[in-house]
């Protein structure tokens, strides 16, 4: 595909992979690209449907009611019976703390 | 035929008559386990051999001591007159995108390869409760990914037991292999867009997508949680609905699962299907596929496709069914489309989890802070399909472009329930029971044909995935083999939690093909 007709471009690609927090290497970087794109023109097809502007949107497909939804449960807290095998999960916790590197200090502007 | 070529039915009945015992249906899954399976997959397979290119791979771990005990303590309680439940003794395989207590429980995923999961899903747990026995956990594409398996991290990758040089589909493809080589007689899998259907139509057994929320997705490792799920694979209508019977219904741990009565799916077989309307669509008979010049153009769908949709027509015809010809499903073309938005905002949504902090891959090289941390992590725990789909999940949603790609996507989604909720309207002018498709475009591609073209594999699933953006439930069983000798994937799509009606024409569809030829022919793999 013509580099003009690529939505996203490789200013666009580096700033969706730092917000994805992925370390990539140039040939991986070329494939995803890539596809990005190749994937965007297929959704592109989209663009051809007229739309009502009062279609809803579906965020599923089958409509729940209170027939077949359950209840909520009760907020209750109940103690995990096995929290060790959940912390023995974490690939560094002690003294109860999952450790990780220092978190950088950043003022919000 | 050996025990393990048996139906789950037929083995329930001579281990509960003592005319063998659950340790002997076992042994017997696990010799054809040893003869056919090749080495299971793992993160540091190296090469390929040439033995290797002869097995199937469908197991990435394998449990054998745990179903040995299982086994054991089942003959037990039937030696003591129980009947431990309606799955005793039946050898049966989970798709490794479900959590169970105590195993590696992977997503075929490096990210989660140290993984081992603290509790069971709801639908395993369901299983072991009825009495059935689990072997293993089956290879899949990397977090469900794809439609070949060829995505997965665990190498050597399934096969197809039909023919060893062509994929098994996607991405439940580990189950799918599993039940057609005879190693396991059910299978759990997933289905987002075709997942449990498109491999069943490649391996050449039935598998069944419920209705969304028929099953709780309690313990599966989430990929589209709009679209994800769990059902069946077996070798026929009746193993599938025997084990629906055992894993469909309400769950306190699955606000989505829903509170609908679940009737009694192998009871429900037997029915007449004289007067069932079964509908064929002119829009499930052409296939979309892109372009070299990133154009997408429009054909047939091959012959072979067609003329099995037409014989089972004629058959169905014949039991007393009407045949409703050109019912329209004018939005069908538009699954893959939204599909490609949709559920990569959901997978990107998911896969956040994953950082390196809390479970799972943390990098070895030195980090000095946490976002470095997260980058390395997720960048070398996650293969390529995985950081695709994060990529593309968000730019679609992103703020600049969520009213273009996603809310459009929603809406072009309502468009293609729509196309459902009129074809099965029982007051409209169609009033279906189901619709007659087949169940993919081709039947099982070469292995490393398609893989890297992620649009094109993507396509693979345009006829399956309609029914998951609308929720309705869909069956694939076997419609006959094509010149090659594949098996080919019929298809039928009903309205909501009609299930019951789907296994029953499929049950009368395997009946009246009984005598066929094909069905006399057993994949390659079990021949050799």
């Amino acid at each position: 595909m013509p580099e003009k007709e690529q939505a996203i471009s490789p200013e666009v690609f580096d700033h969706l992979v730092k917000l994805a927090a992925l370390d990539l290497d140039e040939k991986q970087a070329e494939y995803l690209r890539r596809e990005l794109n190749n994937q965007l023109s297929a959704i592109r097809e989209l663009e051809a449907i007229q739309l009502d502007p009062d279609l809803p949107l579906a965020s599923h497909g089958v409509p729940y009611d209170n027939h077949t939804s359950p209840a909520l449960r009760a907020d209750e807290w109940h103690a995990c019976p096995d929290v060790k095998d959940i912390t023995a999960q974490a690939p560094q916790f002690e003294n109860g703390y999952l450790i990780v590197p220092d978190i950088p200090h950043t003022t919000l502007e | 035929m050996e025990l393990c070529d048996l139906s789950a039915i037929e083995t329930r009945k001579l281990i509960l008559e003592k005319k063998v015992s659950a340790q002997e249906v076992l042994e017997s899954s696990l010799a054809r386990i040893e003869a056919v399976d090749g080495r299971p997959g793992s993160l540091e397979s190296g090469p390929e051999t040439d033995e290797d290119a002869q097995r199937v791979h469908a197991f990435i771990t394998c449990t054998h001591e745990r179903a040995r005990e299982l086994a054991a303590a089942l003959d037990r309680k039937i030696a003591a007159g129980e009947d431990p439940g309606p799955l005793t003794g039946i050898p049966f395989t989970v798709k490794d995108i479900f959590c169970v207590k105590g195993t590696p429980s992977t997503a075929a995923s490096r990210i989660l390869a140290n993984f081992i999961a603290p509790y069971t899903a709801t639908p395993v747990e369901r299983m072991l409760s009825a009495g059935a026995v689990m072997l293993g956990k089956v290879n899949l594409d990397e977090f469900t990914y794809g439609s070949s398996n060829e995505s997965s991290a665990f190498q050597p990758s399934p096969r197809n037991p039909w023919n060893t040089a062509r994929v098994p589909g996607g991405s439940s493809g580990g189950s799918a292999a599993s039940v057609a080589a005879g190693e396991a007689q059910l299978s759990l899998g997933t289905d987002t867009a075709g997942s449990i259907r498109q491999p069943a139509a490649f391996c050449g057994v039935v598998g069944l997508k419920p209705t969304y929320g028929r099953v709780s997705r309690y313990g599966l490792i989430a990929f589209g949680s709009s679209l994800d799920c769990p059902g069946p694979l077996a070798r026929s209508a009746a193993d599938a609905a025997l084990m629906l019977n055992a894993i469909a219904g309400a769950d306190a741990h699955d606000a989505t699962a829903a509170t609908v009565d679940v009737p009694d799916y192998l009871a429900a077989l037997e029915k007449d299907i004289k007067g069932k309307r079964i509908g064929l669509s002119p829009d499930y008979f052409q296939i979309t596929f892109p372009q070299a010049d990133g154009t997408y153009a429009q054909q047939p769908v091959p012959e072979e496709m067609r003329l099995a949709v037409q014989r089972a027509a004629e058959i169905y015809r014949a039991l007393g069914a009407e045949i409703i010809e050109d019912v329209p499903m004018p939005n069908t073309r538009y699954g893959i489309p939204v599909y490609f938005v949709i559920s990569r905002v959901e997978a990107a949504s998911n896969l956040h989890r994953y950082d390196g902090v809390k479970y799972g891959y943390r990098t070895r090289q030195a980090t000095n802070e946490l976002q470095d941390l997260y980058r390395k992590s997720r960048g070398e725990g996650f293969g390529l399909q995985p950081k695709l789909r994060i990529l593309m999940g968000m730019y679609v949603s992103a703020a600049q472009y969520s009213e273009q790609y996603y809310k459009r996507a929603l809406r072009v989604r309502t468009l293609i329930r729509r196309d459902f909720e009129e074809a099965f309207d029982p007051h409209g002018k169609y009033r279906l029971d189901a619709l007659l498709t087949p169940t993919t475009p081709t039947s099982a591609f070469p292995i490393k044909d398609v893989y890297g073209d992620s649009v094109l594999m993507q396509y693979a699933d345009q006829l399956t995935v309609p029914a998951n953006h609308a929720g309705v439930p869909g069956i694939s069983f076997p419609g006959g083999l094509d010149k090659e000798g594949l098996p080919i994937g019929l298809q039928l799509l009903g309205p909501d939690f009609s299930e019951a009606a789907l296994l029953q024409l499929t049950h009368a569809y395997e009946q009246a093909s009984a005598g066929a030829d094909w069905r006399k022919k057993r994949p390659l793999i079990i021949q050799a």
